[in-house]
């Protein structure tokens, strides 16, 4: 498998206090790989780094081999890589079919003229965006919602649009930070399946995430950070069989 | 898309018709002054009432517009019709090239830049006394003229004003309606969001804050055409203030709201004159009064008054 994504040597130190030190891992195209770690690990950090939100102190961040360290979430979301937030981000005061259409922002190209004299063309792009919305809210399952105010919804449903959103993207690698938090397990299940179906639509999926039976039945790969450094890598079986990571989650006997 | 365009029908139609009600004189000169306020407003409400964006300073970009028309026209006798453009120009490649370092900033130091960029404009207006004839004033500012057509009376102007106006209104109201406005409210609702599905954030930003500031010129413009005469008390801090007023009076986010906004707050005082002394007092009352109870604006707390009072008979009558 070629690598979607690869990390060399990322370092980030806030003030005095190193976040991630070194940290070295790949990702292969078209896996699911698992970040996982107690809290503070710095996994968060990780994807802020990934995504563009921070800028590292130092190392590389390789996507499909071309060095996009430093460049700003805008730019890394057109290159293809979109993430989801641990606390969702929606757009509150819009309804859920908008927040998918501005998912669609980038792939649409009328400019400020062209939208404020109704061009022909600016007019049918804005249809197709529409129904491509719609398309992306019946993948999530939550098409009826679709002229529900965003800020109205249940958590669940929220977590639902904003994996639309970023799917309406058509992204490489979507980067998914915590997205089981706060969902409960029969939704978890429909999470689990939604992320495979992504899968196997060819989308590379990183996740951060705190729910062992998820990572554990979904990853194909699994890095554990802890401390802001890497402690292992490694499938499912070979994390759970790993002593240091027993260890780091349930403290050792001295 | 039909019934948006009824809407605008419905606003519009009004007020080609009202001068025929008002029958000319002094109501027609202030609904020319309503018009003008109408555009500021709803250029004001595309930068904070879409884009979450806040400016204290677009008096002066008002008043960047007007003097730059005026000293053209009256200096180097350029044809008024020219200078407006021009004068658009200038305003919006300052507002492009201010606009990248302003609108990094956020909430209370935007507001605070802001400010200064528009009192930096006001003294500017003082101080060059040979461009802008400084605290006496600018006079002498040709009219607009179309052929042998000289706009140069109350109700002409108010059709030239109202003209732009409606142009305004209906610009913007495509404009919010589009993926641009849509993209506006997203970053209004969450940046970071925005950003990382794909909005460059910052150039948008930008971009409003120069259509706003070009929009605020080229009312300063007509004002300056259809006045005739400017002098720098026009454009000064306290007139900013207001403009973000009428935007928050009538509604954010919303270019009717801009229009209702702009009208109360033009039309208040003169409706005031009979109280005298106190007609200060009971503006400001009615002002705290309206932001209390319809925090949304005239453009949604008039609706929703309505409906409380309508079900509230409702319900008398089935007691």
């Amino acid at each position: 498998m070629p690598l979607m994504l690869e990390l060399q040597g990322v370092t980030q130190i806030f003030g005095g206090v190193t976040a991630l030190e070194d940290v070295c891992f790949t990702a292969s195209a078209g896996d699911i790989t698992g970040v996982i770690g107690p809290n503070g690990a710095g996994k968060t950090t990780l994807f802020n780094i990934v995504t563009g939100i921070y800028s590292q102190t130092s190392g590389r961040v390789l996507f499909e081999g071309r060095d996009v360290s430093g460049l700003p979430p805008e730019k890394l979301a057109t290159v293809g890589i979109v993430r989801t937030f641990q606390n969702i981000e929606l757009f509150a005061n819009m309804t859920v079919l908008e927040n998918v259409m501005v998912g669609l922002h980038t792939r649409s190209r009328s400019g400020l003229l062209a939208c404020s004299l109704r061009m022909p063309w600016a007019m049918r792009e804005e249809r197709q965006i529409r129904g491509e919305a719609v398309k992306w809210l019946e993948f999530a399952g939550i098409a009826e919602l679709a002229d529900v105010e965003a800020g109205n919804l249940p958590f669940g449903k929220g977590r639902l649009l904003e994996i639309a959103r970023a799917m309406a993207l058509q992204p490489r690698i979507l980067l998914m930070d915590e997205p089981a938090a706060g969902l409960n397990s029969r939704e978890t299940m429909g999470l689990a399946a939604l992320i495979r179906q992504i899968r196997d639509m060819g989308v590379t999926v990183m996740l951060v995430e705190h729910d062992m039976e998820l990572v554990m039945d979904i990853c194909d790969r699994i890095v554990v950070l802890n401390l802001g450094r890497k402690l292992a890598e490694g499938t499912p079986r070979q994390i759970q069989d790993n002593p240091d990571v027993v260890a780091a989650y349930l403290g050792v006997d001295e | 898309m039909k019934r948006e365009l009824m809407k605008f029908l419905l606003f519009a139609i009004p007020m080609l018709l009202l001068p025929l009600a008002l029958q000319g004189g002094y109501m027609l000169n202030v609904m020319v002054f309503v018009g003008i306020n109408t555009m500021l407003a709803v250029a004001l409400n595309l930068l904070l009432g879409y884009a979450g964006q806040i400016s204290l300073g677009h008096a002066g970009f008002f008043g960047l517009g007007a003097y730059i028309s005026g000293a053209l026209t009256t200096i180097s006798g350029l044809n008024p019709w020219l200078a407006m453009p021009l004068a658009a120009l200038v305003v919006g490649l300052l507002a492009f090239g201010i606009g990248f370092p302003i609108l990094k900033l956020k909430g209370h130091y935007l507001a605070m830049a802001t400010l200064g960029l528009g009192i930096i404009i006001y003294i500017a207006f003082n101080e060059t006394v040979t461009l802008t004839g400084g605290p006496s004033g600018l006079s002498g500012i040709p009219n607009l003229s179309l052929g042998g057509f000289v706009f140069d009376s109350d109700l002409k102007n108010y059709y030239l004003i109202w003209f732009f106006t409606l142009l305004v209104v209906l610009f913007s109201l495509n404009l919010a309606g589009s993926r641009i406005g849509r993209a506006l409210r997203a970053v209004h609702d969450s940046e970071v969001a925005a950003r990382v599905v794909g909005v460059n954030a910052r150039l948008l930003k930008v971009q409003i804050f120069t259509l706003s500031a070009v929009i605020c010129s080229l009312a300063g413009s007509l004002y300056a055409h259809t006045m005739t005469f400017l002098a720098p008390a026009s454009f000064g801090f306290h007139f900013s203030v207001e403009l973000l007023t009428m935007v928050v009076i009538g509604g954010l986010g919303s270019v009717y709201g801009s229009f209702l906004g702009a009208a109360l707050l033009t039309l208040l005082p003169e409706f005031l004159r009979a109280a005298h002394d106190y007609d200060i007092v009971i503006y400001g009352i009615l002002l705290i009064v309206m932001v209390m109870f319809m925090p949304g604006g005239l453009v949604r707390g008039v609706p929703e008054i309505y409906r409380k009072l309508a079900s509230r008979r409702g319900n008398a009558a089935d007691a």
